[in-house]
């Protein structure tokens, strides 16, 4: 019970590792999922390819392999750069493609005759997306994009596993001071839960107040 | 006619897979002049209409508006979009803005205008269409005969050269028919150069210069009003017109 209060900065540092990990990859994923799905809907053949690509690829490695192949294959390239900053690359690029999938199907929400409204009063591919069809698009695409958020939180425990100061890792050193395993996982869990429910709590607002009128 | 031509299509074609919906397609329409298409469901005359402003794309011929090809993709096409103003059968009204908002967004974002002016010009479009006093409300808010006279607004905003009109006022209720003809019917009186497909023979009879009949893909005929519907020429127009004129 007493391992929360002893060991407060332990834990404190931690649960600051992951709220960092989880805000920086959140804003790369959603910034890089934006620029994806525009690719996909783009009337650019080859940019719907990279946007295609982009997700196949990165939607179907494992998010362990991607860390891997970040922090180990990037150096052998020149690029050294810290822990931290490969780890928020790796969970930002691998979360942009679930995010471009839940923007793209929120884009198929919207009627085609609103695109076409748009095109044909002369408006660029760029306007009619970014004044027409995303703020329609917004309002459904807001639970999917919450949920992939929070599956972003947990998966920022895998860097754990690479020497990144985050909440998980810090049963390690617990454990060798020989706390009880059990109440140093449920403090962890209370953590990951704050987290969670802060993102949720988030999406709830957004939703009431920009989610489908029904 | 059609001696200043503001559309020509030259030997047009397209497929939607084996289906050839446009057979090497010819037609002008001249600067001024109103032209109704008509024919039975599924003859290509929307995909014709669509053509004009490449909301679909062609396999082979060529159309110009004002002497100009049209332009692929790009910054090109959107500018020669801006020319042809398009009204469809569903209105398509940006749903997340008010009225004013659907009128004076491409003026902004298009033709560059502030907003006060584009704002100020779209009042005068909507009491133009008999809506001034909606211009604050949501498309939704609104009958289909006020949202199609909005339509109509939004894309005399552009001040086109040439109004497409796809069925109109297909998907009105018929009380609601007559307040979205008269609209057009001054447009035609005012010189607007206009392509109209429907199914309104009044209006075909009273506004438009020539009727042009399509079926299976081809251009039958291509007539004046009463030309066409007092004498039509084709078994497959006079099979057509029995049909409709009977209710
Ligand atoms: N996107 C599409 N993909 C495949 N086939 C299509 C597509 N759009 C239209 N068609 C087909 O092409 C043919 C012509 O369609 P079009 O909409 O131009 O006909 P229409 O004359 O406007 O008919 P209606 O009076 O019913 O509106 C139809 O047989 C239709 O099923
Ligand atoms: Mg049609």
């Amino acid at each position: 019970m007493d391992v929360l209060t002893k060991n407060f900065s332990l834990y404190g540092k931690g649960f600051l590792g992951t709220v960092e990990l989880t805000v920086y990859a959140s804003v790369l994923a959603l910034a890089l999922g934006f620029v994806m799905a525009s690719c996909r809907v783009s009337p650019v053949g080859s940019f719907r390819v990279l946007g295609t690509v982009w997700v196949t690829v990165l939607r179907n490695t494992p998010l362990t392999l991607l860390f891997f192949a970040v922090l180990l294959g990037l150096p052998r390239f020149g690029l050294v750069l810290p822990f931290q900053l490969f780890a928020v690359i790796a969970l930002g690029c691998y979360t942009s493609s679930f995010i471009c999938e839940a923007l793209r199907s929120g884009i198929n929400t919207v009627p085609k005759g609103q695109g076409e409204a748009a095109r044909s009063l002369g408006m660029t591919f760029g306007q009619t997306l970014s004044t027409v069809v995303l703020p329609q698009a917004f309002r459904s695409v807001i639970p999917p994009v919450g949920s992939t958020l929070i599956a972003l939180a947990k998966n920022s425990a895998i860097a754990g596993a690479f020497s990144v100061t985050e909440l998980l890792g810090t049963y390690k050193t617990l454990s060798e001071l020989g706390y009880n395993i059990i109440w140093t996982f449920v403090w962890i869990a209370i953590g990951y839960l704050i987290i969670t429910l802060f993102i949720s709590a988030v999406f709830n607002i957004l939703e009431k107040r920009w989610g489908v009128a029904r | 006619m059609a001696v200043d031509p503001l559309i020509e299509l030259r030997d047009v074609n397209k497929h939607y897979g084996k289906l050839h919906v446009l057979q090497g397609i010819n037609l002008t329409v001249g600067r001024g002049e109103v032209v109704v298409v008509i024919g039975p469901s599924g003859s290509g005359k929307s995909t014709l209409c669509r053509t004009m402003n490449r909301l679909e794309t062609i396999e082979s011929g060529s159309i110009a508006i004002d002497g100009r090809p049209l332009p692929e993709e790009g910054k090109g096409l959107a500018e020669l979009r801006a020319e042809v103003g398009m009204v469809f059968q569903s209105f398509n009204l940006f749903a997340h803005k008010t009225v004013l908002a659907n009128v004076s967004l491409a003026q902004i974002k298009v033709r560059g205008r502030k907003k006060e002016d584009a704002d100020k010009r779209s009042h005068e479009l909507l009491d133009r269409v008999g809506l001034a006093s909606q211009a604050e409300k949501l498309p939704a808010q609104l009958s289909g005969g006020q949202q199609q006279r909005v339509a109509i607004a939004r894309a005399l905003a552009m001040d086109p050269k040439v109004m497409l009109f796809d069925e109109p006022t297909s998907a009105l209720d018929p009380e609601m028919i007559n307040e979205v003809l008269e609209v057009m019917q001054q447009l035609a009186r005012d010189g607007m150069t206009m392509v109209v497909v429907t199914h309104e023979m009044g209006f075909a009879r009273s506004a438009a210069n020539r009727v042009v009949f399509m079926a299976d893909g081809r251009i039958i005929e291509d007539r004046t009003p009463d030309d066409f519907f007092t004498n039509p020429q084709s078994d497959r127009a006079k099979d057509f017109l029995s049909k409709i004129l009977k209710h």
